[in-house]
């Protein structure tokens, strides 16, 4: 540790700290443009000026390391001097457009310009043009704000794992791009977007649509991959206009990938906004009354049975596991994937080590899966393990460019792979347990776990990468197949006479068996609820408050940032309101009473946002019936953009969907 | 290929600008080259290989303008040194257009680099200039000629005021220059030679005109 003395205050910092940071610990604000600090130090702005005692000319504060005794001044007339020459440099070529600058409002060149600049410009030349960019179909760019600063070189290098921009050219024609036009291919480009502090990245969709001033922001939990990312959701006038990040050291750090910040345009597409009753075979418009009454008429003395959705709500679940219950159905199912998971325990199917745990990794083996693809923030982690140089990765089944070199192992060869790991991590894809052989793929698994020596008081080295932001707070509330209850292949196959989808569009419905009342109840009209009887509009994630667990079992609260569409309800209310007409009225009017009962009933819903417990007491695997098959893994997600209803449903996912998945165009012959 | 297939696929091209419609699309390094690689590749330890990467580049821009006549580096050459040195291709895209010294776009088959920085430009740059224009055929900086001869540059000091003033042709440096003498070398070019390069009035490397002045055994 060294102490440093910051304007008179001292602090003490480790050793290897610079300046900047001292002075961060004094409480001291330094203002700076190339400094992030998740990312390597550039030192190229010169914003973060300060002064340091003994030193002949100011220093930049985020590239100088604390010495031992050090007096450091951040605020001297040479300090302010110097910082606002650099800022007259910067302004130099900085286009005068912040009226029509998407970044106006939240830009820390504007900020600074206003601690800092001159109120004129003694600098008459003409400003260097710069042409724009296409980096990919989110970002706008305006190259011209540009102050090179290259965080966003260094964020893609660093961060995304793909080095793809850079800084061509020099001194006055430096430009910053990839040089060969290309959509920067990264499923986080979206942060770039935050990680510009100017207008140079702005995000394309939202571009003169709003100033940060007249938001509404409401702090909520991204549902669209398992990772539950903490966000802000951003709206105006009842329209969701961005979705960002929060800080969250533990999930998503500050990042979010592009899918949850950029599909929210297909919130308000295709979305069911009555209800709906099927009469004379045809779906019809009906009132509420009608559409309950419907289902009050249908369901007494049928055998009946529930699907839950992948981005469900604890609540709205709950509600109908209890409506179920109410009716005497053990007929619950959460897979539409099929997937052989073991819920007997919550490590059998939760992502055990943590997110946060991956930086402890020295070896990890990935099962079935591209976490790039399911999980792109975890996906970072893993790298930036990876970049400490400490991490090996080995990958059964298909190898994809995971951002980080790995290396191709069988599964038999899994075990050498992780030989001598003090912290090895078995990461099993929940793609590679839909299969035949799924409960043996995942006693394997655990297995192999066991056997490196990852299944330890301290350490909890097996891990199950979900899909999606619902799954892990179903299995959480055992939304499965009770005693002698069917499971999805059962209830699709005839097995019931009523089937209430909740939220469920992940599988075929023409899978289920002609004849069946179909109750859809979910927020956009897809093949399930063309398929139905009765439709009951729901709510999305952005429009309920509801509680969410992601992969590595952190219960987590979204919350209501628009009210549902037209006349579409909030789910659990749904349910709630239909078990009153079913003559079971559930016992909680409130949702405050609704979740007081879940946590009694489960009360791993009343550990809010806690990381997964450390290690594992009991090394007992899951059970595996019948052997291990033959047959190559699956990557469950070819497409990043277009998963859910949400994402089917956004023009902005369309367009990526378009853009990166097209064939590779052939290059005219000469 | 309608699938993201595992980790990616992305391929996507944008836009084909003006100045790609000239970019060939495909490079390989010819025997030459290759046996210079080698020596240099070997300079550096292992896995420090991207260090070579200047080296690689000079070796591009000579091959082209051994093969084709015009010594500029393409974008496809830049990739294939990327995969070469295990860089990403950005990297080298950074590196190649940071240095002037390498072209990016293509040139004429004489590079004539005229030196206008303020030494040079006191002993006559813009005469240097105005016979590379009038004998060569070109506009200005940065033209090509018509019969695709030669391409005129303005570069900073080359380094060698004493001699001034200084144009480079290529790799090498015509010195003490003036209008007439310029007109000379370019048409000397023009037939294919290549006149001896150095000073044009006889100096001998830097020393004083008309010959040493001093440790000549003579000055007492
Ligand atoms: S585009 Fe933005 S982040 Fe990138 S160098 Fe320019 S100012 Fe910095
Ligand atoms: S923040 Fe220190 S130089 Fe940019
Ligand atoms: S000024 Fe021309 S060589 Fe130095």
């Amino acid at each position: 540790m060294a102490k440093v003395t910051v304007d008179g205050i001292e602090v003490e910092v480790p050793n290897g700290a610079s300046v900047l940071q001292a002075c961060e610990a004094a409480g001291k604000e330094v203002p700076r443009f190339c400094y992030h600090e998740r990312l390597s130090v550039a030192g190229n702005c010169r914003m973060c000026l300060v002064e340091v005692e003994k030193a002949p000319k100011p220093v930049a504060s985020c590239a100088y390391p604390v010495m031992d005794g050090m007096k450091v001044f951040t605020d001297t007339p040479v300090v302010r001097n110097a910082r606002r020459g650099v800022m007259e440099f910067l302004l130099i070529n900085h286009p005068l457009d912040c009226p029509i600058c998407d970044q106006g409002g939240e830009c820390d060149l504007q900020d600074q310009a206003m601690a800092y600049g001159r109120d004129l410009s003694r600098y008459d030349e003409g400003k260097r043009a710069v042409k724009d960019k296409y980096v990919g179909p989110l970002i706008k760019t305006v190259m011209n704000r540009c102050i090179h600063c290259t965080r966003c070189v260094r964020f893609a290098a660093e961060v995304a794992g793909v080095p793809e921009m850079g800084a061509t050219g020099r001194g006055e024609s430096m430009e910053i791009g990839t040089y060969v036009e290309k959509a920067l291919s990264s499923e986080l480009s979206g942060n770039l977007i935050d990680i510009c502090p100017v207008g140079a990245l702005t995000s394309r969709p939202y571009a003169f649509v709003s100033r940060p001033w007249e938001l509404r922001k409401t702090e909520s939990v991204d549902v669209l991959d398992a990772v539950g990312a903490a966000i802000r959701v951003d709206v105006r006038g009842g329209e969701v206009l961005r979705i960002m990040p929060r800080v969250h050291d533990d999930v998503n750090e500050e990042w979010l990938g592009d899918r949850g910040r950029f599909s929210f345009d297909g919130l308000k597409r295709n979305r069911l906004d009555r209800p709906w009753v099927r009469r004379d075979g045809k779906l019809q418009p009906a009132s509420w009354a009608e559409a309950l009454g419907a289902i009050a008429r249908a369901l007494p003395g049928k055998r009946l049975g529930a699907i839950a959705g992948d981005t469900m709500d604890a609540e709205s679940m709950f509600a109908l596991k209890g409506l179920m219950a109410a009716l005497g159905s053990q007929n619950l199912d959460c897979r539409q994937d099929g997937a052989k998971l073991d819920a007997s325990r919550p490590d059998y199917y939760l992502f055990n080590t943590g997110i946060a745990g991956i930086e402890q990794a020295d070896a990890i083996v990935i099962i079935g899966s591209n976490p790039r693809v399911e999980a792109p923030v975890l996906n970072a982690r893993i790298r930036k393990r990876w970049m400490t140089g400490a991490l090996r990765v080995g990958v059964v089944g298909p190898v994809a460019d995971l951002t980080y070199p790995t290396q191709a192992v069988a599964m038999g060869e899994a075990g050498a792979f992780l030989d001598g790991a003090k912290n090895p991590m078995v990461i099993l894809g929940r793609g590679a347990l839909a299969r035949e052989d799924g409960a043996a793929v995942l006693a394997a698994a655990w297995d192999l776990a066991k056997q490196a020596g990852g299944l330890r008081e301290d350490w909890h080295g097996f891990n199950l990468l979900h899909q999606f932001g619902g799954q892990v707070a179903a299995l959480d509330l055992g939304f499965l197949p009770g005693e002698g209850g069917l499971d999805m292949a059962g209830m699709l196959a005839g097995g019931v006479d009523a089937l209430w989808l909740l939220g469920a569009d992940g599988f075929d419905a023409s899978r289920i068996a002609p004849g069946t009342f179909v109750i859809y109840q979910g927020h956009h009209g897809e093949a399930a609820a063309a398929r139905a009887d009765v439709i009951l509009p729901g709510a999305t994630y952005t429009e309920k408050d509801g509680t969410y667990v992601n992969t590595e079992g952190r219960v987590q609260r979204g919350r209501m940032a628009v009210t549902p569409p037209g006349e579409a309800r909030e789910d659990w209310k749904i349910i709630r309101a239909a078990s009153q007409m079913l003559g079971v009225t559930l016992p909680y009017d409130s949702l405050e009473a609704l979740r007081a009962e879940m946590a009694a009933a489960h009360p791993v819903f009343a550990r809010l946002d806690q990381g997964p417990l450390p290690g594992c007491t009991d090394d007992a695997g899951p059970v595996a019936t019948g052997a291990l098959g033959m047959a190559p893994f699956q990557l469950p997600i070819q497409n990043y953009w277009q998963v859910d209803p949400i994402t089917r449903a956004s023009p902005t996912m369309a367009e990526c969907a378009a853009t990166y998945l097209q064939p590779k165009p052939l290059l005219a012959a000469e | 290929m309608s699938a993201q297939g595992p980790g990616g696929g992305f391929h996507a091209t944008h836009a084909v600008g003006k100045a790609e419609a000239a970019q060939p699309t495909e490079f390989a390094f010819d025997a030459a080259s290759e046996a210079e690689i080698e020596k240099i590749i070997a300079r550096y330890p292992a896995g420090k290989q991207a260090s070579a990467v200047i080296p690689l580049l000079y070796i591009v821009q000579r091959q082209m303008g051994r093969v084709t006549g015009s010594a500029w580096v393409p974008r496809v050459a830049m990739d294939v040194i990327a995969q070469r040195l295990s860089m990403p291709p950005m990297r080298v895209y950074e590196v190649a257009t940071f240095y002037l010294m390498f072209n990016t776009k293509p040139i004429g088959r004489y590079h004539l680099q005229v030196c206008g920085t303020t030494p040079c430009m006191l002993r006559g740059s813009d005469d240097v200039l105005a016979a590379c224009k009038s004998a060569g055929g070109l506009k200005g900086y940065g033209d090509t000629s018509a019969d695709g001869l030669f391409t005129l540059t303005e570069v900073e000091c080359l380094g060698a005021c004493v001699n001034a003033p200084i144009l480079q042709v290529d790799d090498d440096y015509y010195e003490d220059l003036d209008y007439d003498s310029t007109v000379r070398l370019i048409e000397a070019l023009k037939r294919g030679e290549r006149p001896p390069h150095g000073s044009a009035i006889g100096r001998q490397t830097s020393a004083p005109e008309g010959g040493p002045m001093v440790l000549t055994g003579s000055e007492d």
